[in-house]
């Protein structure tokens, strides 16, 4: 027996890219423009998105796949907005983990109608760190920070917030109460992902909502025309 | 805290490059912006590499720097400080040159002596 060096030269989540990229065909066919939601447990994601289904996309047809270590409560709370959403819980991978990958998506694919939704927001796992290593096939992705959070997260988290298109900044009605300043937040985003949008709302009152929404509709008719040129 | 994940991707990756043959080492090319904490990836991966071909594999890796260049000056620099804007004409249009990478660079195998005169 001896020894022998193989050359491999390969990205490690290959694997997770090759489904990501049998999702998002499988997404095109049916039209369904795709966003992953991310950002930090309690940063408010639940909350935007019912804002959002709450005000409706006008005929744009909302659909969510929501994804959680354990149980449905986020689930729960967004089927009373009459709705299709779809429970993926990551307890029963891997020791709970803690992002949602192109294969969990993958396998919970059937359960979606994907003929009755324009457009899918897949919320992620709340973490700041996982989600952003792993595409599951998703058009566009969204982050949510909130004000409760803190300055620091764009420079401790670089990588997440690099990984948007949008960054929406939530809780702004909390700023009162808070030492935080909001205006070092936007600059630390910037710093670390020049240019990208930013929405400041508020999830609770609604505040800024309005955007988002008009943000999401953009992305739909933007992806939808991109579809139809591909097609023709 | 995403190292368990990168592990096992890691080591799926080893496993399918080494054709049944048991791995002995795995040097990895990390770049600085994936967030890598190197002690915790060698951690999970001695856990998760038991019971696969990888058992008992050395794990190495190269650290590789964030290089930018600009797309409006065509400026290059090594990131620092997180700056990700242009620091010569402060545009924002900005392309990673390295350090997004996490690839699985080269494994070593055992090769059986019978399989080399096939």
């Amino acid at each position: 027996m001896h020894r022998v060096k193989v050359r491999v030269v390969e990205d490690a989540l290959d694997a997770n890219s090759t489904l990501a990229q049998a999702n998002r065909a499988d997404f095109d066919h049916h039209g369904v423009t795709v966003v992953n939601l991310m950002g930090a447990p309690g940063a408010g994601k639940t909350a935007l998105l019912e804002q959002v289904v709450g005000h409706g996309l006008g005929d744009v047809r909302l659909g969510i796949l929501e994804g959680d270590v354990e149980g449905s409560l986020d689930a729960d709370r967004l089927a009373r907005l009459h709705v299709p959403v779809t429970q993926i819980n990551t307890a029963a991978g891997f020791g709970g983990e803690c992002h949602l990958d192109a294969n969990m998506v993958r396998s919970a694919l059937g359960a979606v109608p994907l003929d009755e939704v324009d457009l899918l927001v897949i919320e992620n796992v709340g973490n700041l760190v996982c989600p952003a290593e792993f595409r599951v096939g998703e058009d566009a992705r969204v982050m949510v920070t909130s004000v409760t959070e803190g300055e620091d997260k764009p420079l401790k988290y670089p990588l997440m917030f690099r990984a948007c298109d949008l960054v929406v900044v939530n809780k702004v009605d909390l700023l009162p109460h808070l030492d935080v300043d909001l205006e070092l937040l936007l600059y630390r985003i910037d710093k670390v992902h020049p240019d990208v949008p930013v929405m400041v709302v508020s999830g609770r009152t609604g505040e800024g909502v309005d955007a988002v929404r008009h943000w999401l509709r953009e992305l739909h008719e933007m992806k939808t025309a991109a579809r139809m040129t591909t097609v023709s | 805290m995403h190292e368990l994940s990168l592990a096992s991707a890691v080591i799926d990756t080893a496993v399918r490059h080494a054709d049944g043959r048991h791995v002995a080492a795995v040097h990895l090319r990390v770049g600085h912006l994936r967030q890598v904490v190197p002690a915790s990836l060698l951690f999970y991966f001695e856990h998760v590499t038991r019971g696969t071909p990888c058992e008992g594999a050395r794990l190495t890796f190269d650290e590789v720097p964030a290089r930018m260049r600009c797309e409006a000056c065509g400026h290059g620099w090594e990131l620092r400080d997180l700056q990700f804007r242009c620091p010569a004409c402060d545009a924002a249009t900005v392309e990673v040159v390295a350090g997004e990478e996490f690839e699985v660079d080269w494994i070593s195998v055992d090769q059986l002596e019978e399989s080399c005169t096939a």
